[in-house]
């Protein structure tokens, strides 16, 4: 069984340390995720969603517990991970232009020139940009910028994708579009996903587990299966009475978790 | 820009120098003065000062040198600024040193150079304008590497970038403005340095050329001199623009797409 299980956060602690003002913004977090998952988080703002993430990413140090990727402990970022950022504006390299920036980490791949264009340009296709590869990101409006990011993602392809809200900016069809992308390509390259967002539909509608985070200092609430089937449509699934139920259970305990409420001390 | 306001700048970059140039060839035309020579005379004056023998052992090594000792300070300093940007620790053990040498004024090196290289060969020439030249790009290096957005950098480790595509990609790309801003001010002191280096000790050069002339009061040729010294900083100043317009267009259009925002 454990040969499966692609991430294993245990007992994961996180306080930020600055003269005169500790954060503590993960107290405890444990929880597992199989190899090829769909995971999405949700959690009231400022919980540590972020934290977590970049905490899995290897960009920050823990103050406790434990980060395995395929069983070995995460001290620096991993091969093969991809993250696209909430600030995903400033993720982006102002000085090159939107091909440049997807094209990058392929380069340091050592991806041969041709194999590196074709890749650019069917990331850029899939997230509907096919003509600004030209354009600089600071050119584009924020939806955009957004999707050069998840592009740049994608291209890389990663063997496991974390994305931090990364449809906060785009409006509400390219959202639906981007969310079956995503759900398009898990399924296509077998990638694991954890997938940060605010929007507790888009939560049950993307992922195979939902798990729903406390304020801070942060633990986990509840960590909630999506029994849907595995094909999704944006209108049959989300008109299913099952959709409805699991959706009306994470949005309260998203409402409990913005009062305060916590699971009981183990 | 657009083709057609090329004309239109060149008009408004031309038309105070135009406007100057005119004032002073009609206020000097009948001017008795020895030391306010008739533009007119000057201009006489300078095919005749300025031979190919001033070329060769004036104008052109004193140019060498100035370029020499600015290359030698762009290296220096973004290397150095580059190392102290990027190290915590590296920048606590050298700030207080570099606020130090930043507050001495160039010209006050010239004597200590004088005093340990000597001052009749090119090399303690060089090394006095290399060393006032430093500074300000190596403070802003340092600035402008420290000031690089966190989230780039981030971006950057997750992908794994190595030593080398990080300090060229994104290092020195995202600093490269404010790079610029302390090359555009070395320049102007490596122009000032260039003429002090040249004052001490029999020597020649532009700027001791300007001082001979001035001395053995051959007035219009030191007027000569002069103008010649300004052309050089005109020339030097458009060729870094030429740079900095191709190197630096993404600042330009990100600043004014935000400034539209
Ligand atoms: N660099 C930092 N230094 C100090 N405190 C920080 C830092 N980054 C985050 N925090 C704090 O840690 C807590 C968790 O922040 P985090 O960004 O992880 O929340 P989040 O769940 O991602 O919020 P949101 O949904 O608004 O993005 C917050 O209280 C925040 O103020
Ligand atoms: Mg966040």
């Amino acid at each position: 069984m454990s040969d499966t299980i692609a991430l294993d956060v245990a007992g994961l602690a996180k306080t930020y340390r600055s003269p005169g003002r500790d954060v503590e913004a993960v107290r405890d977090l444990t929880f597992q995720i199989r190899r090829g998952e769909l995971v999405c988080i949700v959690g009231p703002s400022g919980a540590g969603k972020t934290t977590l993430l970049r905490c899995i990413a290897g960009l920050l140090d823990l103050s406790g517990g434990q980060i395995r990727l395929d069983g070995t402990a995460v001290t620096e970022p991993p091969a093969g991970m991809a993250v696209v950022f909430q600030e995903y504006g400033r993720s982006l390299f102002p000085w090159l232009t939107v091909r440049g920036n997807v094209e990058l980490p392929l380069k340091e791949k050592g991806l041969a020139k041709a194999a590196r264009a074709a890749k650019v340009a069917e990331a850029l296709d899939a997230v509907g940009l096919p003509d600004s590869a030209d354009a600089h990101p600071w050119q584009l409006s924020g939806g955009m910028q957004q999707r050069v990011a998840i592009a740049r993602a994608i291209a890389y392809e990663p063997s496991v994708l974390l994305m931090d809200e990364p449809f906060a900016a785009v409006d509400a069809q390219t959202r639906a579009d981007l969310e079956d992308l995503v759900r398009t390509l898990w399924k296509r390259l077998g990638v694991t996903v954890l997938f940060v967002t605010h929007d507790i539909d888009e939560s049950v509608y993307l992922g195979q587990r939902v798990l729903v985070l406390s304020n801070r200092p942060t633990v986990v609430l509840e960590d909630v299966p999506v029994d849907l089937p595995d094909d999704r449509d944006q209108l049959t699934t989300r008109s299913s009475p099952q959709f409805t139920k699991i959706r009306t259970h994470v949005y309260e305990l998203v409402q409990s978790a913005k009062r305060g409420e916590r699971p009981e001390v183990r | 820009m657009k083709i057609s306001e090329l004309p239109r700048r060149v008009l408004i970059a031309l038309g105070l120098p135009v406007v100057l140039i005119a004032l002073w060839w009609f206020a000097s035309a009948g001017s008795t003065s020895f030391f306010w020579p008739p533009l007119s005379t000057i201009v006489e004056a300078f095919p005749e000062t300025w031979t190919a023998d001033p070329w060769l052992h004036d104008v052109l090594p004193s140019v060498a040198r100035l370029l020499g000792g600015y290359l030698i300070a762009l290296l220096v300093g973004v290397a150095a600024g580059t190392a102290i940007g990027r190290s915590r620790t590296l920048r606590a053990l050298c700030e207080p040193v570099l606020e130090f040498f930043r507050a001495v004024p160039p010209p006050v090196l010239v004597p200590v150079i004088a005093l340990f290289a000597g001052y009749t060969g090119s090399t303690s020439k060089v090394l006095t304008i290399a060393l006032g030249c430093l500074w300000p790009i190596l403070l802003n290096t340092v600035e402008g590497v420290r000031s690089l957005d966190e989230v780039l950098l981030d971006t950057a480790r997750s992908y794994r970038l190595g030593r080398v595509a990080t300090l060229w990609h994104v290092v020195l790309r995202g600093s490269s403005p404010r790079i610029a801003a302390g090359a555009r001010q070395s320049l102007s002191i490596g122009v000032i340095l260039m003429v002090i280096s040249e004052l001490f000790g029999a020597n020649r050069g532009l700027g001791a050329s300007i001082v001979q002339f001035q001395r053995s009061f051959a007035i219009p040729q030191m007027w000569t001199g002069i103008i010649l010294l300004g052309l050089l900083g005109v020339v030097l100043s458009a060729l870094f623009r030429l740079v900095e317009n191709r190197s630096l267009a993404w600042y330009r259009g990100q600043r004014d797409a935000e400034r539209e925002r």
